[in-house]
């Protein structure tokens, strides 16, 4: 809601100025987001009238006009403006003015002397754009200030209004805020009945009496065609942002804004027969004023005529009713719809008009008549014309009857937690202009016909608030938790695996969670995204089912940007359907590699990233899962996945289920991304690695250690992993650590075998292992990889 | 006895000429061994009567005691000078730099969830999490916003089809709670969420932390009392915060909160549009229509819920003057924050 300071005040007029009057609007609720000057600063401009055009000798488009400032001699002007015409009146800067950004001088224009300048809106900050001179009614005379004339030292004021204070969407409404809140005697808002001059009636029938209570109709005849808006309706209508489009949508604007009454003007040779209120049909479909045609959704409400639909009731007029520069007769509309009937109609349809904003929210039953009476004095004063009675429909049934809500002192004081008198209760209560009746515990109250928004004692709780004063209100100490909130030892916090990444040197990301449906389908073929119906582009348009997808686009972006060692990670959703088409939205973390494995220095010879770091970084993710009791519940498997390499890439295995994958980004998506080739990825579930274990204690052994390095040759493709665990099962019991030191392939070893090297710490609980017992016990390993793998101790 | 004093003397400049600890040892050995010059010494007292050994012995004990001091000390002298020629051999210059892999940084936003997390833990509120893909119930109807609500033009929804959308708000995490918990209940809900709205301003997605407190006893000087307090420590500054009325189809009284600016401190900068405070955050006393939703008996338990927007925070904190920022991923700016 946009409305002038100088409107509002002259309904309620308090003391305080501009600022502190803002100050308690936003207080009491009303926020007054911006306060702006209606014009922009300027002096030196008067009313000047052109007397005289002339072309200009060295320009076709320019044009010099003589105008009339009130002086003795007027002054010679040149203009360019398409409607500088004589008897035109507009606002004149006199030399030496000051206008925003530029002093006006005496100058020369090709060569033709101009002492001032003709102005359009626009260059006096009164509007945003114009397309010529500002025209000024007849009845100001030149010489006149222009800023005096035009009242310009004013200010409007944007009011974010919330949705349930419909009622305030007028400045009517805003200034009985204002006489509450200051407890001033504001205007009322009543209108004198304009008696009808003619018997002229047009049937109306309201079949929908429920979604249309009230309907108000009234046939004004023969009005001038040629009448304008007076300026002071023009400018109180600019200043709330209206644009004046001739005195018949004026004069419904103004009184929308003025009551808060949304009205509509039909032209009334072009209804046919009587006016019907009713829901539309199956198949109807109606242009609008806006220019578009829409079908109509069975139910919505319609004001209709013989012919069909005429205008979406509450929310749009249509095209063929409407009103034109050839319109002399009027029908017109002042209705009552009930809220529920218009709420989220003109959203269904796409619209949002200033009509439908009001009556959805609520407007006053009781409005109707006093708005048309308004509008009907209005238009006689400024149109002429003749009037006809007003035709009136109402079901009373069907007008809504305000509920009448307990106030219960102690729930108040509860809900406050402060005490009250009851006499600043009823007065608040009774400035806000409800009924209320005393009983034990409180109050029975009944709000006024335009609050909508009361129906609760919680809402009457706010009331009180509000009018008392937030700021007011009590602060109560914080009184802590009772009770210790129970903390999982075996849990593991997000932050933590977060922070292991960090001190890897991985730079968390985030990234949208809907990402392009093309880039996506590249990196996980295999999946299918879920689709948004109303993506905001095209490039947003589909869930991830990958983390990869944005951390590879982080990836592109970054090195874009000269940045040459890139550690990336992010932690969130993605979202895929199971088999049963139900979503699935799966917490994951991701990172990706690229780049030289440790950042350039001095003091390390630069290597380039390659799986076993990939796989370095994703084992200490996992190091919660790896205590010694549990290491073998994660197992590291060959995988295929389409966007990893197929020799580098693998598949996270705990509890026997995949929990995730790293590897190398496989060359041919590293090409169709525009991406260099050793770029790792990986992606585990969240969910397994937040679960741990709780430390166990295990003696110590009081006996020495020992160690015995063993090298053998396996065939190339035997895995490390084989090796490992046929020792392990092997030196059972005895060994208490396997370190795989060394892998070597190449000169003095056999084509198709490599060296496996490995280190085992032998200890024995309860005595000193003697030498005798670990060679037999070696023999034995060697002997059983042998067996199953086919080693052989290097060297023979 | 002339002869020992002689020889004494001499050995002592040997010695002390000697500056290498081998040719020293070779000193020892030639006038301490076994075969040195002082064995050989003690050797001629049996040539020797009996009255003139005595003397003769102490006087050789004497002279292989100076040898002995001398050589001990050039020894230490030696071992001195080695020990600090190896000092100065092993110098490093300790100005180049140490060997490291480059820490990585928590986002901005992730940072300033943490720190709003770590804030209301300590008063027992716990962090709670909720789908990101909602039902229309949960993230509209159980918080009082049905269809036909005109709040629902302000959310701007993203929609998979009539029934599952984005969340707009982290605001059903509260309904979820209620749902499976019974007050008394202290939660924070941080977390993704998204509005179809693009501009300067306005990221379709951004980030929200909820909050919840339902008890027995819990009213709007709570409410007061906590986010004042929340909002002074988490920008560490005494600020004046204000609340004033405001609607929330959710809470009933609802409140917005405003800091005073923390750019200008209050007097007046384009960031608050010159009016010299900021709005921060969104709260209220939970709505009855809410409590009956989660059947939750609205006469024995009163609660507070309220939301803030994490970016704003962010930004305000860390001076972060562009809000897509936060969503490019350019490490430039991610590595700002330490």
């Amino acid at each position: 809601m946009r409305l002038s300071e100088a409107w509002l005040r002259s309904w309620c007029n308090p003391q305080a100025d501009r600022q502190q009057l803002a100050h308690q609007l936003t207080m009491a609720g009303l926020e007054v987001e911006a306060i702006e000057p209606v014009a922009a600063e300027f002096s030196g401009v008067v009313v000047g009238e052109i007397i005289a055009v002339e072309p200009h000798p060295n320009a076709d488009k320019l044009r010099v006009c003589t105008v009339n400032v009130g002086e003795k001699e007027p002054l010679s002007i040149v203009c360019g403006a398409p409607n500088a015409a004589v008897g035109l009146r507009a606002p004149t800067a006199l030399v030496g003015a000051r206008l925003p950004g530029i002093k006006i001088k005496k100058s020369k224009l090709r060569g033709v002397d101009s002492s001032g300048m003709l102005c359009s809106a626009s260059e006096l900050g009164l509007t945003e754009s114009a397309s010529g001179l500002m025209e000024l009614p007849l009845a100001l005379s030149p010489g006149e200030d222009f800023r005096t004339a035009l009242a310009l030292d004013d200010y409007a004021f944007e009011i974010g209004l919330t949705p349930n204070r419909g009622d305030c969407l007028s400045v009517a409404g805003v200034a009985r805020e204002v006489g509450v809140i200051q407890r001033l005697a504001v205007e009322a808002v009543t209108a004198n009945p304009v008696a009808a001059t003619i018997t002229d009636s047009f049937a109306v029938t309201v079949i929908n009496s429920a979604a249309c209570p009230r309907y108000l109709g009234r046939v004004i005849r023969g009005i001038n065609r040629d009448a304008t808006t007076p300026l002071w309706m023009q400018e109180r209508l600019r200043r709330s942002n209206l644009r004046s489009l001739g005195p018949l949508v004026d004069v419904t604007n103004y009184v929308m804004l003025e009551l808060g009454q949304p009205m509509h003007a039909f032209d009334l040779d072009r209804l046919q027969g009587g006016i019907t209120v009713r829901n539309a049909k199956e198949g109807e479909r109606l242009e609008l004023l806006n220019e578009s045609e829409i079908n109509l959704t069975p139910g919505s409400l319609l004001i209709a005529d013989e012919s069909g639909p005429l205008a979406l009731a509450g929310i749009m007029g249509g095209e063929r009713s409407g009103i034109s520069a050839t319109t002399t007769n009027l029908f017109l509309e002042s209705a009552f719809f009930a809220p529920e009937a218009i709420a989220g109609r003109a959203r269904s349809y796409g619209l949002h008009t200033d009509a439908s904003h009001r009556y959805e929210r609520g407007v006053s039953p009781e409005l109707p008549a006093v708005a048309m009476e308004r509008a009907t004095a209005l238009l006689l004063e400024i149109c002429g014309g003749e009037v006809g009675p007003v035709i009136a429909c109402s079901s009373e049934n069907d007008l809504p009857t305000p509920p009448t809500i307990s106030l219960r002192r102690q729930r108040l004081e509860k809900l406050l937690g402060m005490t009250l008198d009851d006499g600043e209760v009823t007065d608040i209560l009774q400035r806000l202009e409800l009924q209320l009746q005393s009983v034990d515990t409180g109050w029975e109250v009944t709000p006024p016909p335009f609050r909508f928004d009361l129906s609760l004692e919680e809402d009457l709780v706010e009331e009180i608030a509000r009018i008392v004063g937030y700021d007011t209100l009590p602060v109560r100490p914080i009184r802590s938790a009772q009770e210790i909130e129970a903390q999982p030892e075996a849990h593991t916090d997000k932050g933590e695996l977060r922070r292991i990444l960090t001190g890897q040197g991985y730079q968390e990301i985030i990234s949208y969670s809907f990402v392009d449906p093309k880039w996506q389908q590249k990196i996980a073929p295999e999946r299918e995204g879920i689709v948004l119906s109303n993506p905001i582009s095209a490039d947003l348009s589909v869930m991830r089912t990958t983390l990869w997808s944005g951390l590879l686009q982080a990836l592109a972006y970054n090195l874009n940007r000269q940045q040459s060692r890139l550690r990336l990670f992010e932690t969130g959703l993605c979202f895929v359907r199971d088999s049963g088409g139900e979503i699935v939205q799966e917490e994951r973390i991701s990172g990706v590699l690229y780049g030289t494995s440790l950042p350039e220095q001095w003091a390390v010879t630069a290597k380039e990233v390659d799986f076993y770091d990939l796989k370095g970084d994703v084992e200490r993710l996992l190091q919660h899962l790896l205590s010694p009791a549990e290491r073998v519940e994660i197992d590291f498997r060959v995988a295929s996945l389409p966007a990893l390499h197929p020799g580098q890439a693998a598949a996270v295995i705990y509890q026997e289920r995949v929990i995730g994958h790293l590897g190398m980004i496989h060359p041919q998506l590293a090409t169709q991304l525009d991406l260099p080739p050793r770029v790792f990825l990986f992606e585990l579930q969240l969910a397994p690695l937040l679960m741990g274990t709780v430390p166990r204690f295990t003696a110590i052994s009081s006996f020495p250690s020992l160690r015995r390095d063993i090298a053998i040759t396996v065939k190339s493709e035997i895995s490390a992993d084989k090796v490992v665990k046929c020792i392990e099962t092997t030196a059972e019991g005895l060994l208490v650590e396997l370190k795989l030191f060394d892998v070597y392939a190449g000169e003095h070893i056999d084509s198709g075998r490599k060296s496996i090297a490995l280190g085992l710490t032998l200890q024995a609980e309860s005595r000193t292992l003697t030498d005798d017992e670990v060679e037999a016990l070696i023999a034995r390993v060697l002997k059983q990889l042998e067996q199953e793998l086919g080693a052989n101790l290097r060297g023979e | 006895m002339e002869q020992l004093t002689t020889i004494a003397s001499s050995a002592e400049e040997e010695i002390a000429s000697c500056c290498e600890l081998k040719a020293l040892e070779q000193l020892r050995v030639n006038y301490l061994g076994k075969r040195g010059v002082f064995t050989e010494q003690m050797k001629g007292l049996g040539k020797l009567s009996p009255e003139e050994r005595p003397a003769a012995g102490q006087a050789i004990n004497s002279a292989k005691k100076r040898v002995q001091l001398a050589l001990e000390a050039q020894k230490e002298r030696l071992n001195q000078v080695a020990l600090t020629a190896r000092l100065s051999r092993e110098s490093l210059d300790i100005t180049l730099p140490g060997r490291r892999e480059a820490e990585g940084r928590l986002h901005p936003v992730a940072r300033t969830i943490e720190r709003i997390e770590a804030l209301f833990s300590r008063l027992g509120f716990r962090s709670e999490e909720g789908p990101e893909i909602e039902d229309d119930f949960h993230n509209f109807e159980a918080l009082n916003i049905p269809e036909s609500h005109p709040a629902r033009a302000m959310h701007d929804t993203f929609y998979f089809d009539q029934h599952t959308l984005l969340r707009t708000h982290t605001s059903p995490v509260q309904v979820r709670v209620m749902e499976q918990e019974a007050p008394p209940l202290r939660i924070i809900a941080p977390g993704r969420v998204y509005r179809c709205d693009s501009d300067l301003t306005h990221t379709p997605m951004f980030h929200q932390v909820e909050g919840l407190y339902v008890d027995e006893d819990v009213a709007f000087p709570d409410l007061k009392g906590i986010l004042d307090q929340f909002l002074r420590h988490f920008f560490e500054r005494d600020l004046k915060v204000r609340f004033r009325p405001s609607y929330f189809p959710f809470t009933e009284p609802s409140a917005e909160v405003d800091i005073e600016c923390v750019i200008c401190s209050g007097k007046g900068c384009r960031v608050c549009s010159h009016t010299g405070w900021i709005e921060i955050l969104g709260c209220g006393m939970v709505h009855p229509k809410v409590f009956d939703m989660a059947k939750i008996d609205k006469e024995r338990f009163t609660g507070f819920a309220f939301g803030m927007g994490v970016e704003r925070l962010a930004m305000l904190r860390y001076g972060v003057n562009d809000l897509r920022l936060f969503f490019e991923s350019d490490l430039r700016f991610l590595r700002q924050f330490r």
